[in-house]
């Protein structure tokens, strides 16, 4: 299958927050673009556009990805889950360790964090801090947002 | 910019083949996509995705090797039990490398393809003695790693040639040592790194960073093999000397890394080695 320079467009039929969606885009848009622009998902935010920041943060096939640094094309047949999936509910540990500041890398933050909480195996292999470390927090709000995951992770251990 | 989606690895040889070298092999994209905005005569230029490759995913232990398919993530290999317990610098350095959403994404062929001196997998992979598998229409090809660049992101590659696996000889190792120096403690590009294993095979040392492509020491590796009396971290400079060249640039200076380079060995191995001093 080739896509002709000249028309530029490519489609690609991927599964968004459990339902399959079909979308007509160009080669060089980035997934972040086809989900904020074309499918009007705007929780996903940019930050830095280069992979450093992780505001872009969403979940392909289960794992963390920059959303910036993917091409559209590259999720054809994939699963991504954004923040839209998330219920407000599995929140509450943010809310009440005030794990939130200005809100820019919040649903990055909480897309790392809750792929951490769903498989807390991670922590036999990995620092928590090195986990997120990804998701960059301008400010510095990363004690909360640990603490926040902690007690979701031990409540989790204890039901 | 053009995109070719082949489903199978015969069809990836073939396009890539009578694009006649025009096509550009993209796998996890990070290198790619990160250089985007600026790097405009990278949008005139095709691209084959060979992302989505099963063919290219697999880490296979056999009797006397690992071999690992070029598609497979630095986080397929992280969470191997297998590599890990075997192979424990591959994991060290892959976990160095980005974030986890980083490592998600990049593969092993990404890292190598990409001919990075600093490349962190290079490193690991190049210490364990890893070879390069090459496939293309006319077949396939191994290279030794440390034969396999030629210059500063320059490899023996050829345009119509797909990276398809790396293999490493399983040894017994009685010594290995990764380290990454950089501006922070996780996310960060090296300044200056050096991997070290020791096996029946002899001493391996390798560094990057600090040459134009990813570097085997040999002379500091002889100074270990003849059990060199190796008193302090200078003593090791004029085998470096030879071995490598750092450059002041971005990241840091010649200085600094030919300095740091020569205390990371020493310290690694000054505790193993009794003849050290």
């Amino acid at each position: 299958m080739t896509i002709a320079p000249e028309n530029n467009m490519v489609d690609v039929s991927f599964t968004l927050n459990g339902k399959l969606v079909d979308v007509s885009v160009s080669a060089t848009d980035r997934l972040l673009d086809t989900l904020r622009y074309d499918l009007r998902l705007a929780g996903t935010k940019e930050g830095c556009g280069e992979g450093e920041c992780g505001a872009c943060t969403v979940l392909l096939d289960g794992l963390p990805v920059n959303a910036c640094l993917i091409f559209t094309f590259q999720v054809r047949n994939r699963e991504v889950q954004t923040i839209e999936s998330i219920d407000a509910h599995e929140l509450e540990e943010f809310h009440s360790e005030g794990a939130t500041q200005c809100g820019a890398c919040s649903p990055g933050v909480v897309m790392t964090a809750l792929w951490i909480r769903n498989h807390p195996s991670l922590l036999q292999t990995h620092q928590l801090s090195r986990l997120m470390a990804g998701n960059l927090c301008r400010c510095t709000g990363y004690d909360a947002i640990v603490k926040s995951l902690e007690a979701s992770l031990s409540i989790q251990e204890r039901n | 910019m053009q995109v070719l989606l082949p489903q199978t690895l015969d069809e990836a040889c073939t396009m890539l083949a009578e694009s006649q070298g025009r096509a550009v092999p993209i796998a996890g994209g990070t290198d790619l996509i990160v250089h985007w905005p600026c790097n405009i005569e990278a949008h005139q230029k095709a691209y084959l995705d060979i992302s989505t490759l099963d063919e290219l995913k697999f880490i296979t232990l056999s009797g006397d090797s690992l071999i690992v398919g070029a598609m497979t993530t630095f986080w397929e290999t992280i969470t191997s039990k297998q590599v890990e317990s075997e192979f424990p610098l591959l994991v060290q350095s892959a976990k160095e490398i980005g974030s986890v959403q980083i490592q998600t994404r990049g593969t092993w062929a990404g890292n190598i393809a990409n001919a990075s001196p600093a490349a962190d997998g290079v490193l690991a992979l190049m210490a364990y003695d890893a070879s390069v598998t090459l496939i293309s229409t006319h077949g396939t090809r191994e290279i030794p790693l440390h034969e396999y660049f030629l210059d500063y992101k320059c490899s023996q590659r050829q345009p119509d040639e797909l990276i398809h696996s790396f293999c490493i000889p399983r040894r017994s190792f009685t010594f290995d040592y990764f380290e990454k120096v950089g501006s922070r403690q996780a996310q960060t590009i090296t300044k200056v790194g050096v991997a070290i294993t020791n096996s029946s095979s002899g001493w391996r040392v390798v560094a990057n960073s600090v040459a134009p492509m990813v570097r085997r020491c040999y002379q500091v590796e002889q100074l270990l093999e003849k059990k060199a009396r190796i008193q302090q971290p200078d003593d090791l400079l004029a085998a470096l000397d030879q071995d490598v060249s750092p450059i002041d640039d971005i990241r840091s200076t010649a200085a600094y890394r030919r300095c740091v380079l020569s205390r990371l060995i020493y310290y690694a191995l000054r505790e193993h080695c009794p003849w050290y001093s």
